[in-house]
């Protein structure tokens, strides 16, 4: 039983450091609709910089109290000091781009502030001195509980209870909740947006940095801190409701607790407890304990035409060209080349599948490596326990992938923006972790090894060839159907949900028949590059391969219908080429998506479309 | 520490053949220098980079020093080696793709590298199915060279049934009956905990497993654990967490008194990647496996140390060692095969005899299933001034703690 109560205190603590960083987050999503990826980031630069203070710095001349607490509030300001910094620099040029856009840049961020922490840092675990006056532990009930623990226990009711002040009784703060709830109307009273945006994003800032700079005593700094945290904060403030502090307080504290408890009962649950906790709250509450479904207009987003036109002629040879060449060429090309350009036309069709579900769906979905991975081990499982060859592999993959868009589609379809896509995220971990731990029929993260093509299609010629074929066609079906009437039910129902359903579209049945067709497209895209390994892991459908394809669509334009295509081979493309060049490839990349970021906000395709037509 | 050691020129005419010509055009131009003939001999190396920066710096290290002292010394048979690293981010699937790169762009004569295990396995299946050679150095993984084993793959560092078996061997002395365990929740963890049980029980009937945590790679909820743990009252704890877990868990581990009169076993805490970070939150008297750099004098290890602290000024690391060790074994292969021909490179590596920076004496790659006989020291943990070291230690030489061969072939597809 006292083992039970110093569990709690232990969950307690751990919620404590998840609000602090959920909090930091969810004021600035509710401020700017900005879905800050790089908060994680800002989160580690907190730990590395507090690190750094409580050792080197002048600080550290003044001895015990000072050097460390002071270390730790410079640590957060000084992160605070940075986030306000981007805001200026970066986001602030990028609010008029579409929904999710922004979320390009802040990978960027991420990406580069990888490297430089590697560079200035090193590669070794920081581990940062115990914390003055709260070193050792205390009895509890018979067993010893760290002191520093019950401070952190204390620091979260403290800190929201500062915000709380900060919202309600300053002018900032009141300005702030206004622009939460209808940006326009703050806008058009006279407040200076601007000054409320940086704002938001120091005070945003100091808390990620404050979040991680307390964790010095608690746990070593490490390269893999921004990662880790950042999916757990977005689940904390999607489960807590987009925006609410009070929301992010209690699913800090349902997170934390449950994750307490649960390793006792179940010790190897620990891969996908918050991804259940959430899809279970998701699917009971679609906004979150405490959120309210948005009012008002939705952020600054435009509206794409009505009907894509067709194509301009000059860019249409072109495109024709560039098919003929594709046909024509790679007899005369070495092995490589052909592995490369397999690889890219796997890549075009799961970009173009999730382009399907995200352009004229609108549906953002952060979790499609579900179904490109689905795909994948459809096929391998079928070679595993059937030694199915590769014909029927292929053939069962779209089937495999469409099954499970349908299952989970069925809940993610029912939400709309940020909330939908972080079930679709949920989802995709809980796949993900099935395939990761069901090592009897999965293999676990050791994989499924030995799938190689069929003899005819051994050859690195005949399997490109093979690729192009089934890619292209896929992507054209994707194409068609754009254009088909369920097509345009699709776009109707996104842009405008009430009068699609007075004509007549059933929105619902026309998402979820979308988002499974999307699903067994990229499922396709999934066998084809697992034959192309000869291997299937885990990672297929990890969370870095949903951004990839994520990043891939936002980088080519989501409203072009030749977006996915070159953001495909754009970032593909790059990727392999900086990685060749380079061990600080991801610094690199980091900065080309950032100067694209800024210079194309409507995506490379529709900055070529726009200088191709007057 | 240097993290960018390329030979320059590879790096260079990459940047130029990648960046000027564009990528279709880049394997044509590198074919016309790769010929065979009396130009260096090319080794494709690939690992995590980027994803494992704190453990495969000083492997590259140590496997440059490795390099540079054989072509100082003549090359192989005149030709220098000389080597092509590629970062496959820590993702099998991109391993894969680097390693068809290399072979038919960059006309390697062999593949080496791997620290995790799945990106072995995976290269291991490329090697198998393009009959190329690929001599893994890291990955710990049994299925590399048993279950999963081929023609073509070679596995140099000990792996994890033979350091579950060396900590078995101490273990099984101490006084302990009831074990916890904990480890990471992947197939390392699971298949070090499965070994530890099996052999354990073997030796001692009387053992008792009484729980097991598998806390989330990277993402250990230390204090949770820690309490989980105390809960269930074992007299000893076997530990697989390495890493940033090891350091939480020990740090949680200290302050809640966790580790205060129980034995612990753990695996690889005694290397220097890992007991340095450490500081002085190193655990008194936990039974390790590792490398007891400063304290280890012979004439062999002793040169090595000394040369990788001049070139590097820094010492070495278990990584080091083994990044070293792997050039050695490949050299000497390529000098018994006396080309580059993969066939012959084969025969050549089954039972291939070389020295380790150890200095603990020859080792040799098993023909039975291509596993290394690398051992790796066992010994205890003491705080001494601000950071850990390795005592009471002694060399488990790596034939002593691998399974009958009767056994291997039982588990290893032959044919």
């Amino acid at each position: 039983m006292e083992d039970l109560a110093v569990q709690a205190l232990n969950g307690l603590a751990s919620a404590s450091s998840l609000f602090l960083v959920a909090s930091g987050l969810t004021v600035i999503f509710g401020v700017s609709r900005i879905v800050n990826f790089a908060h994680g980031s800002l989160f580690m630069l907190g730990a590395y910089l507090a690190w750094t203070l409580t050792g080197l710095g002048p600080l550290a001349g003044l001895g015990g109290l000072w050097s460390f607490w002071g270390a730790i509030l410079l640590a957060a300001l000084a992160v605070g000091a940075l986030g306000a910094l981007l805001e200026v620099t970066v986001l602030r040029r990028i609010y008029g781009a579409p929904e999710l856009f922004q979320l390009l840049a802040t990978f960027a961020l991420v990406l580069i502030v990888q490297d430089v922490a590697l560079f200035l840092w090193g590669p070794d675990d920081k581990f940062g001195p115990r914390a003055p006056l709260l070193r050792g532990a205390v009895e509890i009930l018979g067993l010893r509980f760290p002191r520093y623990e019950l401070f952190l226990i204390a620091v979260g009711p403290v800190v929201l209870g500062l915000l709380w002040l900060l919202f309600h009784r300053t002018r900032f703060g009141i300005l702030l909740r206004a622009a939460t709830q209808d940006r326009e109307m703050v806008a058009a009273l006279g407040v200076d947006q601007r000054l409320l945006f940086t704002g938001v994003f120091f005070l945003g800032a100091t808390l990620a940095g404050l979040g991680g700079a307390l964790q010095l005593p608690r746990e070593a700094v490490t390269l893999h801190m921004d990662m880790a945290v950042i999916v757990e904060a977005f689940v904390v403030v999607v489960v807590g409701g987009l925006g609410s502090l009070p929301g992010a307080f209690l699913a800090a504290l349902l997170i934390g607790e449950l994750h307490a408890f649960g390793i006792l009962v179940f010790p190897r649950i620990t891969l996908v407890l918050v991804f259940l906790v959430m899809a279970v709250v998701l699917v009971l509450r679609p906004y979150g304990l405490l959120g309210r479904a948005p009012s008002g207009a939705p952020p600054a987003s435009e509206v794409a035409a009505p009907l894509p036109a067709a194509m301009p002629p000059a860019l249409r040879r072109a495109a024709l060209a560039a098919l003929a060449l594709l046909v024509a060429l790679p007899p005369f090309l070495g092995d490589y080349p052909l592995i490369l350009l397999a690889d890219f036309a796997t890549f075009v069709l799961f970009a173009a599948s999730l382009h399907f579900i995200m352009g004229p769906g609108g549906l953002a979905s952060f979790g499609h490596a579900a179904y490109f991975g689905a795909g994948a081990y459809g096929a391998a499982l079928l070679f595993r326990h059937f030694a199915a060859p590769m014909e029927l592999g292929l053939l069962a993959a779209p089937f495999a992938a469409g099954l499970a868009g349908l299952l989970f589609g069925w809940f993610c379809v029912r939400l709309s923006g940020v909330y939908s896509a972080m079930l679709t995220l949920a989802f995709a971990q809980i796949a993900w972790s099935v395939a990761f731990q069901w090592i009897e029929v999965t293999g676990g993260d050791n994989g499924i090894l030995g799938l190689w093509p069929s003899e005819w299609a051994r050859g690195r010629l005949a399997f490109f060839y093979l690729s192009l074929a089934l890619c292209g066609a896929a992507v054209l079906l994707l194409r068609r159907a754009i254009h088909a009437p369920f097509g345009m039910a699709l776009r109707a129902q996104r842009d405008s949900g009430l009068r699609a359903e007075a004509i007549g579209i059933d929105a619902f049945r026309i998402r979820w028949l979308g988002f499974a067709f999307a699903a067994a497209m990229a499922g396709l895209a999934g066998a084809l590059f697992a034959y192309g390994k000869g291997s299937v892991f885990p990672s297929v459908l990890g969370i870095s391969r949903s951004v990839d394809a994520l990043l891939m669509v936002l980088l080519g334009g989501v409203q072009t219908l030749n977006g996915p295509i070159v953001g495909a081979i754009a970032y593909a493309g790059l990727q392999e080429q900086l990685a060749r060049v380079t061990d600080y490839w991801r610094l690199l990349l980091g900065l080309v998506i950032l100067a694209l970021v800024l210079f194309f906000p409507r995506g490379l395709a529709g900055a070529i479309r726009r200088g191709g037509s007057p | 520490m240097d993290r960018r050691l390329t030979t320059p020129h590879v790096r260079r005419r990459d940047l130029l053949a990648g960046i000027a010509i564009g990528t279709l055009a880049a394997p044509a131009v590198l074919r016309a220098q790769g010929g065979a003939g009396a130009g260096p001999i090319r080794i494709g190396e690939i690992n995590s980079y980027t994803a494992q920066p704190a453990f495969l710096g000083p492997y590259r290290n140590g496997w440059l020093l490795a390099q540079e002292q054989i072509n100082a010394a003549g090359g192989i048979n005149g030709r220098p080696l000389e080597t092509v690293f590629r970062d496959d981010a820590g993702k099998p699937e991109d391993a894969v793709r680097m390693a068809s790169e290399l072979v038919s762009a960059e006309k390697v004569a062999l593949l080496a590298g791997g620290y995790l295990s799945n990106v072995g396995l995976a290269l291991g299946d490329f090697a198998a199915q393009n009959k190329v050679l690929y001599a893994a150095s890291e990955p710990l993984t049994d299925a590399l060279v048993w279950s999963k084993g081929n023609r073509y793959t070679f596995r140099l560092r000990p792996s994890t049934y033979m350091q579950a078996a060396m900590l078995v061997e101490e273990a099984a002395k101490l006084p302990a009956r009831r074990w916890a365990t904990v480890a990471p929740n992947y197939e390392y963890g699971q298949s070090a905990v499965k070994w530890f049980r099996e052999l354990l029980k073997a030796k001692r009937p009387d053992a008792e497993f009484v729980g097991e945590q598998f806390p989330a790679l990277g993402r250990i909820d230390a204090g949770a654990t820690v309490q989980a743990l105390e809960r269930m009252r074992p007299e000893a704890i076997f530990n697989v967490t390495f890493g940033t877990d090891l350091l939480n868990f020990v740090r949680q581990g200290n302050t809640r008194g966790l580790f205060d009169g129980r034995s612990v076993a753990s695996m690889l805490s005694g290397e220097p990647e890992y007991l340095e970070p450490l500081g002085e939150e190193c655990p008194e008297g936990w039974i390790v496996t590792g490398y007891p750099r400063d304290d280890l004098e012979n004439p062999v290890h002793t040169a090595f140390r000394e040369a990788y602290r001049k070139r590097y000024e820094a010492p070495p690391r278990c990584g080091s060692v083994v990044g070293h060790d792997i050039v050695q074994a490949i050299a000497a292969t390529l000098r018994k095969a006396g080309g580059t021909d993969t066939e012959a490179m084969v025969a050549a590596f089954e039972g291939i005899r070389f020295q380790t920076a150890y200095g603990t004496g020859e080792v040799e790659f098993r023909a039975a299933d291509h596993q290394s006989t690398l051992g790796a020291f066992v010994g205890r943990t003491r705080l001494e001034g601000r950071t850990g070291k390795m005592v009471d230690w002694r060399y488990a030489d790596g034939a002593n703690y691998l399974p009958s061969d009767a056994q291997v072939r039982e588990w290893r597809p032959q044919g």
